[in-house]
């Protein structure tokens, strides 16, 4: 049995190279599908890497609490909101915090402007928390204190994007910003986080929560974020069911209502990513799966005329005695030698397109091939290979010896 | 024993409505060692009755008994264990393997045998020095000539010791300086104890052989084993 399937091997790979262009011809369908697989594969892989690392980084215990109204009643008014007193609530009733900080976005638009450069960023106000929350540390200068906070200073503290955007000075403590009318002295520049997925994580102006209140004109209707990072010993999913808990008492919902507040997780956030992630997967495999379809069409109707074309032969090898298994044998490897080599080659090109896609766009991360994604496309290449030269192999295994001597 | 026994062989083609008997009852019985010559004009059946013999081809109806077995009862792949084992084909249009050297040609039946390649070189090497190859292996069928190809043909169809060789006009190809050479070595392996069958429509070649068959519309018009054997009883 091995030897036959050595001998039928040997035979497959010389006709396969006889051919030479036309067996690559032949495998071009099998080659663009497993190609295109590879190279998605590759980019949506070393992105979820990267994702992964990224949030990894930030801490699996950290929450993000936001308001959050159903479109139902977003279309009544209504608007759910998160106040500064949920934020006390949670502080003096929550166990296991290690930092808990509010986060209140500029309601107005959302622009800087330095001398004659003016620039969008994303501004909010929060407190000195902020910085243990997000893990940020400062290239000059200081970042938010408490003090600060109390006395309403106005000042900021500015990524480094902004002050690229703004053409700040290398160091731009003691420079002043105009936002909202009012001059705001930056008193510090945090470290540069560089991107994440092409978002500048440096394109932020931070200040006191209370400046940025005093700067809202104090409205009533104020709406901030939270976020808090617990301790070691404290288990997010604990935690998590008190916050609902104390909300919902707080906001007075009774147990027909919904939450009008989402609780987010870094876990979850990157779950979220991952399914997004898998879904492109999916799709792009599924369509590609289409083209690999036809690409074992192409090899099986090449292989019909490869049958064809080899009729004589068939019939001397018959004469001198092939059994049906030796022909057999010999076309079925022969069919799937040339999807395999397809596929080899498409992995090839699917990876160095993967890696030239990523390498292009500035700040994405480098493509990944895992294991499985090489094993199945070769696998399921050769699965087409065996399913499409089923047909032409049987069809040369049962000819007639005596039929096929007299093919011209 | 006899080698070859044939009992009322029949073997019909039809075309449309009309029914073309290519062998129309054949009885003969060939003995080891015989060295036969099928003739006839074109058309009488004597390459139907060649592919029958060498399991080529299946007979419409008869028996057919190649060396004691019951050829007719036999599927495709015992069929193709017979042509291996016992038979030794010879073509007009040599029908090498193109893209094969004369030496894989000649190893290519012992494939089938699940002969292992050492000894498959071995034993192919000897055959294509037994025709006076031995310097033309690795030569691609298309870079010999008719009668070297002719040669490598008949050391595929020896490689194999089989028990008959069959042999379809062998020089039909052939100028006839070539032809004698071929026909030299014929008589050669006859001399050794081979059992050889050959089909031609020249005298030449037909004088060679010790017994002639002449066929004529798929019947045996003659034989000249038969006409001896008769004229002893007389
Ligand atoms: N496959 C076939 N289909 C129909 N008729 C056939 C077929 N093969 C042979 N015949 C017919 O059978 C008869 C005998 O043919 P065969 O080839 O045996 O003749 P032959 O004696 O070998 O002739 P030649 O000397 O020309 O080779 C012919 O009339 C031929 O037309
Ligand atoms: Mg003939």
């Amino acid at each position: 049995m091995f030897f036959a399937l050595f001998e039928s091997s040997r035979a497959a790979f010389m006709s396969i190279f006889a051919h030479g262009l036309r067996s690559f011809l032949t495998t071009l369908g099998i080659v663009i599908g497993v190609a295109s697989v590879i190279a998605v594969v590759s980019i949506t892989q070393g992105m979820s890497v990267f994702i992964g690392d990224t949030f990894s980084s930030l801490g699996s215990n950290s929450l993000t609490i936001e308001s959050y109204t159903p479109l139902e009643d977003q279309m009544k008014g209504i608007r759910a909101r998160l106040t500064p007193d949920d934020l006390d609530i949670i502080e003096r009733r929550i166990d296991g915090i290690a930092s808990i900080t509010p986060i209140l976005y500029a309601n107005r638009a959302s622009q800087v402007r330095y001398g004659s450069q003016t620039a969008f960023s994303q501004i909010f106000g929060t407190t000195h928390a902020f910085q243990d929350v997000s893990q940020s540390y400062m290239k000059f200068g200081r970042f938010i204190a408490a003090s600060d906070n109390d006395t309403r200073r106005r000042i900021v503290i500015i990524g480094d994007k902004v002050r690229e955007n703004l053409s700040l000075p290398e160091n731009p403590v003691n420079e002043f910003v105009e936002i909202g009318g009012e001059w705001l002295k930056i008193v510090g520049l945090l470290e540069p986080k560089g991107e994440i997925m092409g978002f500048s994580q440096d394109d932020m102006v931070l200040m006191p929560f209370s400046t940025m209140q005093s700067i809202q004109g104090n409205q009533a209707r104020t709406d901030i974020q939270i976020q808090l990072s617990l301790t070691e010993q404290a288990n997010i999913e604990t935690v998590s069911q008190q916050l609902t808990s104390i909300l919902r008492n707080a906001h007075g919902l009774d147990n027909e209502e919904d939450d009008d507040f989402t609780i987010q997780t870094s876990e979850q956030l990157m779950e979220t990513f991952d399914t997004i992630i898998s879904m492109v997967t999916i799709v792009v495999g599924g369509i590609v799966s289409i083209s690999l379809l036809v690409g074992g069409i192409g090899i099986m109707n090449i292989m019909l005329v490869s049958v064809t074309e080899r009729t004589r032969e068939i019939g001397i090898c018959k004469a001198i005695g092939a059994k049906r298994h030796h022909i057999l044998m010999q076309f079925l490897i022969e069919a799937l030698l040339l999807s395999l080599l397809g596929g080899l080659i498409g992995l090839a090109i699917g990876y160095g397109l993967g890696s030239l896609i990523a390498s292009s766009i500035p700040g994405f991360p480098p493509a990944a091939i895992p294991l499985w994604s090489v094993v199945l496309a070769l696998g399921f290449s050769g699965f087409v290979g065996v399913l499409f030269g089923i047909l032409p192999a049987a069809k040369a295994a049962n000819l007639d010896p005596i039929d096929a001597l007299r093919y011209e | 024993m006899a080698l070859i026994e044939l009992k009322g062989i029949t073997k019909y083609y039809e075309m449309g409505n009309q029914v073309v008997r290519a062998l129309d009852g054949i009885d003969i019985t060939v003995l080891r060692n015989d060295y036969l010559a099928f003739i006839g004009s074109s058309g009488s059946g004597k390459s139907t009755m060649l592919n029958i013999l060498g399991c080529l081809d299946k007979p419409t109806t008869g028996q057919y008994h190649l060396n004691g077995k019951n050829v007719e009862t036999l599927n495709q792949n015992e069929l193709s264990e017979i042509r291996n084992l016992e038979i030794g084909f010879i073509f007009q249009s040599f029908n090498l393997l193109p893209r094969s050297t004369a030496l894989s040609n000649v190893m290519q039946p012992l494939i089938y045998r699940n002969v292992p390649y050492a000894q498959r070189k071995k034993l192919a090497l000897e055959a294509l020095e037994r025709v006076g190859l031995g310097d033309r292996t690795d030569h691609l069928p298309n870079q010999l000539s008719g009668g070297q190809r002719q040669r490598v043909a008949i050391a595929r169809a020896l490689v194999t010791q089989p028990s008959i060789l069959l042999a379809d006009e062998p020089t039909g190809n052939l100028d006839s300086k070539t032809t004698v050479e071929i026909m030299a070595l014929f008589d050669a392996l006859h001399k050794e104890g081979q059992t050889l069958i050959v089909v031609t429509h020249e005298d030449e070649i037909a004088q060679h052989c010790h017994r002639v068959v002449e066929m004529k519309d798929g019947r045996i018009a003659s034989d000249s084993a038969r006409a001896s054997t008769t004229e002893v009883n007389r």
